[in-house]
């Protein structure tokens, strides 16, 4: 980074971080316009979910913590989740299983076509999931797929190859083909390279992928809701039901529901962090 | 590399021609490696393609008005056709926003500072939200009776409260929310690729902070702008739930998802929702093409960075 050429360390750097230029300070007043909005969303919505009666005031008249256990109760949610758990690991193994070796040979090779193989792949991210979701709900309909988890996990699939495509193919340039050349000349088959020598090097990067496949999943909504039934609607699809039927539904035992929804995506995405530095997920900065 | 040309005596008839053929597809990167690529293939192609294809012949088979019946109806129905002037309205702005506003703050954010971590931690958190949790959450604050419109009136700004939500502002506030953390990462990263020792350079050779920005920078950061234009735009032009929750739906909401949704799947009418998904996808393919052309006439050299 830039600071590190400039700069010994922290300390040297903070009178210049204190400078007065008006187009500093008009940067970070926007930044901090965001984060109070961004903070004034998040916490109406949980003193929603924790106050008794919100009216008109700034505060609600007292504290509970009930609307949590009707959440759970009243939309079923421990099935729901368990279906979310479900789908979201299935989708994760099969994208990883299908899609590490595609981007092996997509870093590796260099071949005729491979222009056009590309743009297959980039096609599902481009094109908005509603708008192949329509034509797929369709197609799975005729093939007595959609309603069912396995239509529900399909759909999933068709964002998922792709992404972890791109984002394994940077880590596997970076491992040095000459590794694989001297496994080989060692007498390895390919399949004692790909087990023995390309698994254990790849890893951090699989873990990667698999655990961003795993959070856009979770939070997917679109492709869920167009192939979910009944029984097989994630926690993302019961929500935005609840929030469509809210004649019925209180609106706190909904604000619940999704302060729960965003613990769990804040955890799994915590947990990404620790394996993806998000900012190098692009270009890798010139260190 | 290209094999020389061999002037090798006419192969002996059997194995030794296909051993021939294999190296020479081998030369051009053809080997059995690359039939790792088919499983992945085949599944975008059985699930992705053929559902495509299979959406567009329905597309043309409409029960009324013949092959383009579907489109017709489309855009001879004043309602649906301003779906797209909706969606425009919404996409457009807000990736400018998105665009817009992290660069000063991404071009801020390249030094070392106590906290950076912190606030890029911070920057991650509405990605976490979904949908739901937003759309609530910019109904209560951003209400009537919410915090925002007391703030307004306590500091004496207004005298009534401001219609935010249930119209077009809301679902612009939402998608600024959701979408502006990716924008500010893209852009993030795009800028850290780019080597300060260019821009040290210029300093050298007299150059304000605004020169070195417009002559040295910015040019080599706007091909990465343009991709994360049009990867905002890809998220906001699909915006469909927020515009259900908190917009009106049926009126400057009323966006293309929301036409193809009704069609498709409140009206059964699979043929005119399979259209309406087309025309959809048609518009979305210009806007990134044409983003894209406008890419390729730009600078594509080194930055300096590794990446």
């Amino acid at each position: 980074m830039s600071a590190s050429v400039r700069t010994a360390g922290p300390g040297a750097d903070r009178p210049r971080g204190l400078s007065l230029r008006p187009g500093t300070w008009l940067t970070w007043a926007v930044l901090t316009f965001f984060f109070v909005n961004l903070l004034g969303v998040i916490g109406t919505v949980l003193v929603d979910s924790l106050g008794r009666r919100w009216f008109a005031s700034w505060l609600p008249s007292g504290w509970t913590g009930h609307w949590y256990s009707d959440a759970w109760k009243e939309f079923g949610l421990g099935r729901v989740l368990g279906t979310t758990v479900e789908v979201t690991f299935l989708v994760v193994l099969l994208s990883l299983v299908l899609a590490v070796p595609a981007s092996y040979a997509l870093a590796r090779r260099d071949f005729p076509r491979k222009k056009l193989l590309t743009t297959l792949f980039v096609l599902p991210i481009l094109v908005p999931p509603i708008a192949y979701g329509i034509p797929m709900a369709t197609v799975l309909y005729k093939f007595h797929l959609a309603g069912s988890i396995t239509g529900v996990v399909l759909a999933n699939l068709v964002p998922s190859i792709p992404f972890v495509i791109f984002t394994m193919t940077p880590f596997i340039e970076q491992v040095d083909p000459k590794i694989e050349a001297a496994a080989r000349m060692c007498g390895a088959p390919t399949r004692t390279v790909l087990t023995r020598v390309l698994a254990p090097l790849l890893l951090p990067g699989i873990l990667a992928a698999g655990i961003l496949v795993l959070v856009r999943t979770f939070g997917m909504f679109e492709l869920t809701f167009l192939t979910a039934g009944p029984t097989s609607q994630t926690l993302v699809v019961t929500l935005f039901s609840a929030v469509n039927s809210a004649g019925i539904r209180s609106t706190q035992s909904i604000d619940a529901m999704a302060v729960l929804y965003t613990g769990t995506m804040a955890v799994l995405l915590l947990i990404a962090l620790r394996f993806v530095n998000p900012t190098q997920l692009v270009a890798r900065s010139s260190e | 590399m290209s094999a020389p040309p061999v002037t090798a005596p006419t192969p002996p008839a059997g194995a030794r021609p296909r051993a021939a053929l294999r190296h020479r597809l081998a030369e051009r990167g053809v080997d059995r490696t690359l039939l790792l690529v088919l499983p992945a293939a085949l599944a975008v192609i059985a699930l992705f393609c053929y559902p495509f294809l299979y959406g567009l012949q329905l597309s043309f088979q409409p029960t009324r008005g013949g092959a383009l019946g579907a489109y017709r109806q489309f855009f001879s129905e004043p309602f649906s056709r301003k779906s797209i002037w909706a969606t425009f309205s919404l996409a457009v702005p807000a990736s400018l926003i998105n665009v817009g506003v992290s660069v000063p703050i991404s071009y801020r954010m390249r030094r070392e500072f106590r906290g950076k971590r912190l606030l890029l931690a911070l920057l991650v958190v509405p990605i976490t939200l979904g949908t739901v949790l937003t759309a609530e959450g910019i109904l209560e604050f951003y209400g009537p009776a919410g915090w925002f419109n007391r703030t307004l009136h306590l500091l004496g700004l207004t005298a009534s409260p401001m219609h935010l939500t249930m119209n077009y502002t809301g679902v612009l506030l939402s998608l600024v929310i959701s979408g502006f953390p990716f924008a500010y990462l893209l852009t993030h990263s795009y800028l850290s690729g780019i080597h300060p020792s260019l821009e040290k350079a210029a300093a050298t050779l007299g150059a304000g902070w605004w020169q070195r920005f417009r002559h040295v920078t910015f040019p080599l950061l706007l091909p990465g702008l343009m991709t994360t234009f049009s990867l905002s735009f890809v998220m906001a032009f699909a915006v469909f739930p927020s515009a259900m929750m908190v917009g009106d739906p049926n009126g400057s909401t009323h966006v293309i998802s929301i036409e193809a949704y009704q069609a498709a799947l409140e009206r059964f009418d699979y043929a005119q929702g399979s259209a309406d998904a087309m025309i959809m996808t048609a518009l979305m393919l210009v806007v990134l093409v044409a983003v894209t052309a406008l890419r390729s006439r730009l600078y594509r050299g080194s930055t300096g960075g590794k990446g």
